[in-house]
């Protein structure tokens, strides 16, 4: 009975090795031909003006307001160090995911994508964090560093919003400081910046003017949530029952929890 | 060329020149696996595909030191089992997957100890499939693709513990289930006979 058994088992064993199958003739082919980086660059309408975008088979890799088609090769030539040719408009998967995150349109493609994987962990970890913000909403660069891990690196999450090779795309437009006041852009300065979140919807002196009076948080008093200003969840609570928190530890006191999806954190000190 | 071993030095040194021998040494193993979790060989193909092109894209993103050191085997089979699992869930939603298809179907005129192996491979490769999922990866990546208990555990993310008992007792089942059809095949050609 033992023999039998350790002999089927061996037949187990010997039979499954025969069901090793092998790849496709094609596979290593289609892999190589895949990642074989071909960079193109079309001309896009933005929310603040004509944009340039450049990308590969299936990822924006560079995004920019440049004044020219030549001014825009040589930013792509002095970041990638690759050729790249234009084309009259971008194939149609990049062009979804454009409508989508540029303009809120649609839902992204899945065939499509950002490629910021050359960068620094630290910077790729910011642009990843900050395209999570909705369309609509801002948050301070002290959420970000929190939300990676990194809360002190409140400056440092800045420096990397400024260098953000995907504006726009990536909405770096959504981070703005504490303290109410809309802090720099790169992609164009204040004015830009102040101008996309308009054109989302956001009215940007109604932005600052809680933190000015030094609200930083709402919350709601029947649910006992509190959220940043612009959360969803916060702007569809009524006037009546919405409250105001100059800080984290006045809404704990007064027994709020932190809304859980816009997952508000302590404005750091110096903001105060 | 060197063996597999020198491939994550290789990596480290030029990624992009090193990677389409990584491509040819793993093939099989890839292929196989997305083969096992979506049963279809077209979507397996493309699957496939994208678990290279990730694991490419993915190597960008390690520091040096990490890709010198990686075991490429269980690293390349779990991103293509956790490709492939979504693959199957979305798939799931739109439309529900077919059976198991037959691995190789007999050409007429194949010699009498062809065929049998091939009706051989053909019962193992149904009984694998007929596995609880958690058991039919572990046993294939142990029996059929021959991977190391301890890259087992890295490749499905489970302790080297688990996946060792996962590994035996699937084993066990598939023997039990191997003896059950022998018994059926041999009530058959017994009536047959009568």
């Amino acid at each position: 009975m033992v023999d039998r058994s350790l002999a089927a088992a061996r037949g187990a064993l010997s039979g499954l090795r025969e069901l090793n199958t092998p790849a496709p003739a094609g596979l290593a082919a289609a892999v190589a031909d895949r990642l074989r980086p071909v960079d193109a660059y079309a001309e896009v309408d933005g929310p603040i003006g004509r944009l340039y975008v450049s990308f590969t088979r299936d990822a924006i890799t560079l995004v920019s307001r440049a004044g020219d088609p030549g001014q825009f090769e040589e930013e792509f030539r002095s970041t990638f160090g690759r050729p790249l040719h234009r084309v009259a408009a971008p194939p149609a998967h990049i062009g979804r995911l454009v409508e989508a995150r540029v303009w809120g349109r649609g839902r992204p493609p899945a065939a499509a994508r950002v490629d910021i994987s050359w960068l620094p962990d630290f910077e790729r970890r910011v642009l990843e964090k900050t395209a999570e913000i909705p369309r609509g909403e801002v948050r301070p660069y002290s959420w970000v560093a929190a939300e990676i891990g990194r809360p002190l690196a409140v400056r440092a999450v800045g420096n990397a919003l400024a260098r953000n090779p995907i504006p726009f795309v990536i909405p770096c437009h959504r981070v703005v400081r504490a303290d109410g006041t809309i802090g720099n852009y790169g992609a164009g300065g204040p004015e830009s910046k102040r101008a996309l979140l308009q054109a989302e919807g956001l009215d940007p002196a109604e932005l600052a003017r809680l933190p000015a009076e030094g609200i930083r948080y709402t919350g709601s008093d029947t649910t006992r949530i509190y959220c940043y200003p612009s959360c969803r969840h916060a702007r569809r609570t009524s006037t009546g029952h919405r409250v105001s928190f100059r800080s984290v530890d006045e809404a704990l006191r007064a027994g709020f929890r932190a809304c859980r999806v816009c997952r508000p954190v302590p404005a750091p000190h110096r903001a105060a | 060329m060197d063996g597999p071993d020198a491939l994550p030095a290789r990596l480290a040194a030029d990624a992009r020149a090193a990677f389409g021998d990584v491509v040819s040494a793993y093939q099989d193993l890839v292929y196989g696996v997305c083969l096992r979790v979506l049963r279809d060989p077209q979507l397996a193909e493309d699957v496939a595909q994208d678990a290279f092109v990730n694991a490419y894209r993915a190597l960008g993103r390690y520091p040096t030191a990490r890709i010198a050191e990686l075991r490429l085997r269980p690293w390349l089979a779990r991103i293509a089992l956790n490709l492939a699992r979504n693959a199957l869930r979305d798939r799931k939603a739109s439309h529900a997957i077919d059976g198991v298809p037959e691995p190789h179907a007999p050409a007429a005129d194949e010699p009498l100890s062809l065929a049998q192996r091939r009706e051989e491979r053909n019962l193992w490769a149904r009984l694998l499939a007929g596995l609880p999922d958690r058991y039919r990866q572990a046993v294939a990546l142990r029996h059929v693709d021959g991977l190391s208990y301890p890259e087992l555990a890295e490749a499905l993310g489970r302790p080297a513990g688990t996946v060792k008992s996962d590994v035996h007792r699937g084993v066990a089942l598939l023997r039990a289930a191997y003896d059950a059809e022998q018994r059926r095949q041999a009530g058959l050609e017994r009536k047959e006979a009568v």
